[in-house]
């Protein structure tokens, strides 16, 4: 902690290093929080303590073996990553997948979007002081971890999206599990849930803070919940990608307060879309092949947007001809709420931040990669 | 205000939800990729697994003919699988022990 005179800061102000390392954050992240008394003034981020280089890296490997590697750009919606570079390399080489393969990608990124949004839930609940909460929450998000090692073969980093389809089939006793375990995860929810939405303390802890307008949402470039609970109706799943179009298209969960209840409100409800989703796309899902195989080089360059459990999450791959990429980027979600949450802070108290931070549901080492 | 005292009425009377790990370990998921195994004796050394492999976990020697895994490397992806010729690569549902 350090006390500061500044021209900026013409009155003495302090400023309290928040991060890299702390109780709320998962994940390494610095915000140099400029405080009058206990009112935040100004927050100042220092990112780039997980830089991995995996933008170099995949440049390195082949097109194929940098399916497994995007999928480690987040530990948590690792399977997003992985259908958004397929997307992107089928676009290139136009390869038709088929549909059941596209149905099977909707049932995992759904279940992904769940089970982060699960873990999101219990770690807000922490950072406002709920600990039973927390752990509540994280117990029921266990059945989705087990559901999904059952189906795709591991709990977080699934590899089961392959460019051309996916690697492994569901067979109908997987499918009426999968059903079982939605059903068992909604009614542990119906018990909790309403503690998070409607108890008095909670309420305290999160309604009005944290405001963003929605002028202000759109303005800083917000993507995802962060920008539809300021009121913004933005979600790629929309333009219809994978067999979101086939299932009866997406209204994307919107609501107005633009605080951090309004952001955790919007995680709820799109648990039980989410649920809706899974449930829709074991209901339709075709007979068919699950892959096709692919042959030659990715040639061309191509952007390719999808809807991640943070928000929008954009690759851009380039492609020479060769089974190395030219060149690989990826913008992912936390980093366009970045400038929303640094015009959320000034102004709230010191108590407020941990919260704050949690409610845009930051994942660095997405955004650092 | 009392949402929860059901739950925790239930909590007091049930098993724990967690395990004493490693005291009780989770039984292995039939399916899931817990490691990496080779039948060795049907091996060609063709060097597929390790051409392939995206975290270059496995080392092929053609004279004197080896194969080397890297555990601490390995991300159990099963790429190798697919690819091995001979099939002789497997993936067990049992986790690496450290």
């Amino acid at each position: 902690m350090q006390t500061t005179a500044t021209s900026a800061f013409p009155t003495r102000n302090t400023v309290i290093p928040f991060g890299p390392q702390h109780p709320v954050l998962p994940e390494p992240l610095q915000l140099r929080l400029v405080l009058e008394d206990e009112r935040v003034v100004e927050a100042l981020p220092a990112i780039g303590y997980c830089h991995r280089g995996l933008e170099k890296i995949a440049e390195k490997k082949d097109f194929i073996q940098n399916v497994y590697l995007v999928e480690r750009i987040c530990g948590i919606c690792s399977f997003m990553h992985s259908l958004t570079y397929c997307q992107g390399i089928e676009e290139l080489m136009k390869v038709d997948v088929p549909s059941r393969a596209k149905h099977l990608r909707v049932v995992w990124a759904e279940l992904h979007r769940m089970h982060s949004h699960l873990l999101f839930l219990g770690l807000v609940s922490d950072a406002f002081g709920f600990e039973n909460l927390f752990m509540q929450l994280w117990r029921v998000r266990e059945h989705i971890l087990e559901i999904m090692e059952k189906t795709a073969g591991a709990r977080i980093m699934l590899s089961v999206c392959s460019i051309g389809g996916v690697r492994r089939d569901l067979d109908d006793g997987q499918m009426a599990e999968v059903l079982r375990v939605l059903d068992r995860v909604e009614h542990e929810l119906e018990e909790i849930l309403p503690t998070l939405m409607n108890d008095y303390s909670v309420r305290q802890r999160l309604c009005g803070v944290g405001l963003l307008s929605p002028d202000k949402a759109h303005d800083l470039g917000a993507v995802g919940p962060t920008a539809r609970a300021s009121g913004i109706p933005m979600d790629h799943r929309q333009t219809g990608y994978a067999a979101y179009g086939d299932l009866g298209g997406v209204t994307p969960v919107t609501e107005t307060a633009g605080d951090c209840y309004a952001r955790i409100m919007i995680r709820v409800r799109e648990l039980h879309q989410s649920a809706e989703f899974v449930r829709k796309a074991i209901q339709k899902i075709p007979a068919g092949p699950i892959a096709v195989p692919v042959k030659g080089n990715p040639d061309g360059e191509v952007l390719v947007r999808m809807e991640q459990p943070r928000g929008e999450l954009i690759f851009y791959i380039k492609g020479n001809g060769t089974r190395n990429l030219e060149r690989f980027r990826a913008r992912t979600p936390t980093f366009a709420n970045l400038p929303a949450l640094l015009h959320m802070l000034p102004g709230c108290q010191l108590a407020d931040v941990p919260v704050i931070i949690l409610s845009i549901d930051p994942c660095i080492s997405c955004t650092e990669r | 205000m009392f949402t929860l005292i059901g739950n925790i009425v239930r909590c007091l009377f049930r098993k724990p939800v967690t395990r004493l790990y490693p005291v009780e370990v989770k039984p292995a998921v039939a399916g899931c990729r817990g490691q990496l195994h080779i039948r060795i004796e049907e091996c060609i050394f063709c060097g597929a697994c390790q051409r392939r492999c995206p975290a270059n976990a496995i080392t092929v020697g053609k004279q004197p003919k080896s194969w080397t895994l890297d555990p601490y490397r390995c991300i159990v992806c099963g790429y190798c699988v697919e690819v091995c010729p001979k099939k002789c690569l497997v993936m067990r549902p049992e986790h690496f022990k450290p």
